[in-house]
């Protein structure tokens, strides 16, 4: 769709053909098209607060709602001496198709960026792929007929629901606490569906660091984990986008270096340690399911962009890919501690949230009767925004929670988005209260009454 | 000609508008007219003034373009626009204001109590809910006074629910109503000028009720136009909307949404700017009644026009422009 400021003061002579024929698009066509469309197409559904969304790529609006990492500190001079030498040294090559698979040279980058976290896979058993979600979207096209069961976490990316319903997994979300994925709910989920019959294609998991919820599977989840993969002959879906991104406690194995490759899929990416918009990932599996998801890869985009994956190659050739992610590390971790700093003192002692080792999410769980979208209606008078939890579950649950992005914006944003946050949470609850006769007598205190952390910071034009 | 399109601005129904403007756009530069789309903000008074647009489209939807104020800087500016008026819309946007004008009228709606937060916070207003309970009866509707597109409407089926109920529509605005319910079907009646159209109704596929999400994606919600109702049922139908559109002051195009339940039909609300894009019941209806997007907007333009002209002749003798409703 042509975005609002493309078209704004080019006035259209008429001679001109018209760009687009949309305004013949009648009710007839729509009943037309209605009836073309497949059966997946009637669960694939945008996400609930999309119009909402539409508001905050305004430039007034603090949002913490992306999942966007900073790529404005990459160094400008380093990336224009790679593109330069590119152009100069493989031309005819970065602009030509390349293999499906990927280049040799890309996946020894990635056998690089693994072994940093004790992997050491053999090159032959990885595709790169168009960032992780498409390695998501081949996974769920070569494991699931329609109806079969896939597992996630409750909540769960909130981007891997749309890829497993539009091939119409039937998905089940088992419940995430301080450790991560609680496995004892799993093992009688495992049970379950295994006394009706059915069997689960795939567990699907963002062990450290979730996105949306923060939180990291502790080392006994995993091991058990890895465990009932194989009891129970199912897949492991292990999402790894942020697993350099620690801040602080001791890296945990990955599930795939626990379970040697057999039953884990491995996803990576450079979204987070390099740059999303050059849209490489990965995939590790074991090499019949390789083989399959190559084949679905060939379909569906022949390979990863040649152009982006030379930009990787000669960006390792330079060698300083660790300092990069150090670098990145110092910078989140100021920005979180500026979130849960702000958090705690703008939020009601009523709301709850989880302190991330690393990642780019913090979640925030709210009083019950406060609906989250709703509140992002009331968020968005104040130019601020956040994720409603109900994205993260296909059940409906989630509705008082929200995820909150602290990689995209700088310390002082952070503070006061949480700021504004906080005083609507805390005029929603004072509300509430009034209205049942709770604390009738006594209206929460507006924290910034006598709160010193409390000051309007003004914010530099972005 | 030149026709300046005003879209998207900060309302939550941004992308609705936007969606609504890029239909308009295009229908506009079809009729060989130069089109200057400007998505509303800080700079919208100089670019009108330097663009000197001979009409404005209003393509937006919910507070700021749909309640008056945008209205009232182009009638500042002498441009003419499109849609009813400021003081129509004005009353269109706040459902509490429209439904008491009603009800003046003699105009069956839904019975209602609306309350601010401060009447709650200051008044207690909390005490009276009891009452209100009992009169509305279970379940009842609460919505935000202003808004669209359904955001913010909450459906409360027992006690229990109206707290939260109520914290969630006063996320939208700060002054909420309690409604009762009227189970029944849902009618939209399009008004272009002072005539009706073809009824349409809305059914929902799946939900209990009419949903934001379920509004604008393909496929979710049932229309059929014209409804099928009998001949004189039509004609209630049409003459309440009719008599809705005059009693709110409105002109131009506007639509009018009632429920048919079972004591008769009932207006819930007029929307004084109704939703243009793919999906949306009114250019559906201006279809079933031979009239293709394209002309819709052609007409919809040559209203706003006539309307400045007779309102330039009324102060031209000297007389006081009360309503400029072409004819």
């Amino acid at each position: 769709m042509t975005g609002p400021s493309e078209q704004e003061g080019r006035p259209q002579r008429s001679s001109e053909p018209p760009r687009r024929r949309r305004s013949h698009t009648t009710s007839r066509d729509l009943e037309r098209y209605t009836g073309l469309f497949a059966r997946r197409t009637q669960v694939m559904r945008s996400s609930a607060m999309r119009d909402l969304m539409a508001i905050t790529a305004r430039p007034e609006v603090i949002s913490l709602a992306g999942g966007l990492p900073d790529t404005s500190t990459f160094p400008a001079d380093s990336f224009a001496a790679q593109m330069t030498r590119i152009a100069h040294e493989s031309s005819a090559e970065a602009l030509q198709y390349g293999p499906t698979e990927g280049f040799e040279e890309t996946k020894a980058c990635i056998v690089e960026v693994m072994e940093e976290e004790g992997m050491s896979p053999d090159p032959d058993d990885l595709i790169v792929t168009t960032g992780g979600q498409q390695a998501i979207d081949l996974i769920a096209k070569t494991l699931v007929n329609p109806g079969d069961p896939v597992i996630c976490e409750a909540p769960t990316y909130p981007g891997a629901v749309p890829a497993f319903c539009s091939y119409e997994a039937d998905v089940h979300q088992v419940s995430t606490d301080e450790n991560g994925m609680r496995i004892d709910e799993l093992e009688e989920l495992l049970a379950a569906l295994a006394t009706a019959g059915r069997r689960p294609k795939f567990i699907y998991s963002v062990p450290s660091f979730q996105n949306p919820a923060g939180v990291t599977m502790s080392e006994d989840r995993r091991r058990r984990l890895v465990e009932l993969a194989r009891e129970h002959e199912v897949l492991i879906c292990e999402d790894n986008p942020y697993g350099l991104l620690r801040y602080d406690g001791d890296p945990q194995p990955t599930l795939y270096s626990l379970d040697g490759g057999d039953y884990v899929l491995y996803l990576g990416t450079f979204s987070k340690i390099l740059s999303p918009g050059i849209r490489i990932g990965w995939v590790v599996a074991p090499p019949p399911v390789l083989e399959k998801i190559g084949l679905g890869k060939q379909a569906a985009d022949l390979c990863t962009s040649t152009l982006t994956q030379y930009f990787v190659r000669e960006y390792f050739a330079e060698g300083r890919w660790r300092e990069y992610i150090g670098d990145l590390v110092g910078i989140y971790r100021d920005r979180r501690d500026a979130m849960l700093d702000a958090l705690e003192r703008h939020f009601p002692e009523q709301a709850e949230w989880t302190r991330p080792e690393g990642g780019l999410f913090i979640w925030a769980t709210l009083p019950d009767y406060i609906d989250t979208t709703d509140l992002l209606a009331k968020a968005l008078r104040e130019n601020v925004a956040f994720v409603p939890g109900r994205a993260a579950y296909v059940d409906g649950r989630g509705g008082s929670s929200m995820r909150l992005n602290f990689s995209a914006s700088g310390e002082d944003e952070l503070r006061e988005g949480i700021r504004r946050i906080g005083r609507v949470v805390n005029e929603q609850v004072a509300l509430y209260e009034t209205i049942t006769g709770e604390h009738r007598a006594e209206p929460a205190p507006d924290p910034e009454d006598d709160d010193p952390g409390g000051e309007v910071v003004p914010l530099p034009k972005r | 000609m030149k026709v300046a399109v005003l879209k998207g601005g900060s309302s939550l129904e941004r992308g609705v508008s936007l969606r609504s403007a890029a239909r308009v756009e295009d229908a506009v530069s079809a009729l060989g007219h130069q089109t200057i789309g400007i998505d509303v903000g800080k700079d919208l008074v100089s670019r009108l003034r330097s663009e000197r647009p001979d009409v404005v489209f209003i393509a937006l939807h919910g507070p700021g373009g749909e309640d008056g104020t945008v209205q009232e800087l182009l009638e500042i500016l002498d441009l003419p626009y499109t849609g009813p008026g400021v003081a129509a819309c004005a009353l269109c946007m706040d459902k509490v204001a429209a439904k008491h004008e009603m009800r003046a009228a003699g105009l069956p709606t839904p019975d209602w109590a609306a309350f601010n937060a401060t009447a709650f916070r200051e008044l207690g207003a909390a005490d009276t809910l009891e009452e209100i309970e009992e009169r509305l009866g279970f379940p009842l509707v609460v919505k935000p006074a202003r808004g669209g597109s359904s955001l913010g409407v909450e459906f409360a089926s027992s006690r229990d629910e109206v707290p939260e109920a109520l914290v969630a529509a006063f996320s939208y605005d700060d002054r909420v109503l309690l409604e009762r319910y009227v189970k029944g079907r849902e009618l939209a009646v399009s008004m272009l000028g002072a005539e009706a159209l073809h009824v349409v109704e809305a059914i929902p596929r799946e939900e209990d009720f009419f949903n934001f999400e379920a509004r604008y994606e393909i496929g979710r919600t049932e229309y059929v136009c014209p409804a099928d109702l009998g001949d004189a049922e039509t004609r209630r139908v049409q003459e309440l909307a009719t008599g809705t559109y005059e009693a709110l002051g409105c002109s131009g195009f506007a639509r009018v949404d009632l429920m048919l339940g079972e004591g008769g039909p009932q207006v819930l609300e007029v929307n004084a700017i109704p939703g243009l894009t793919d999906t949306s019941l009114f250019p559906m209806a201006a279809e079933a009644a031979g009239i293709e997007f394209t002309a819709l907007v052609e007409k919809i333009l040559d209203s706003a026009r006539l309307r400045a002209q007779s309102a330039a002749t009324n102060a031209a003798a000297g007389s006081t422009a009360t309503s400029g409703r072409p004819t």
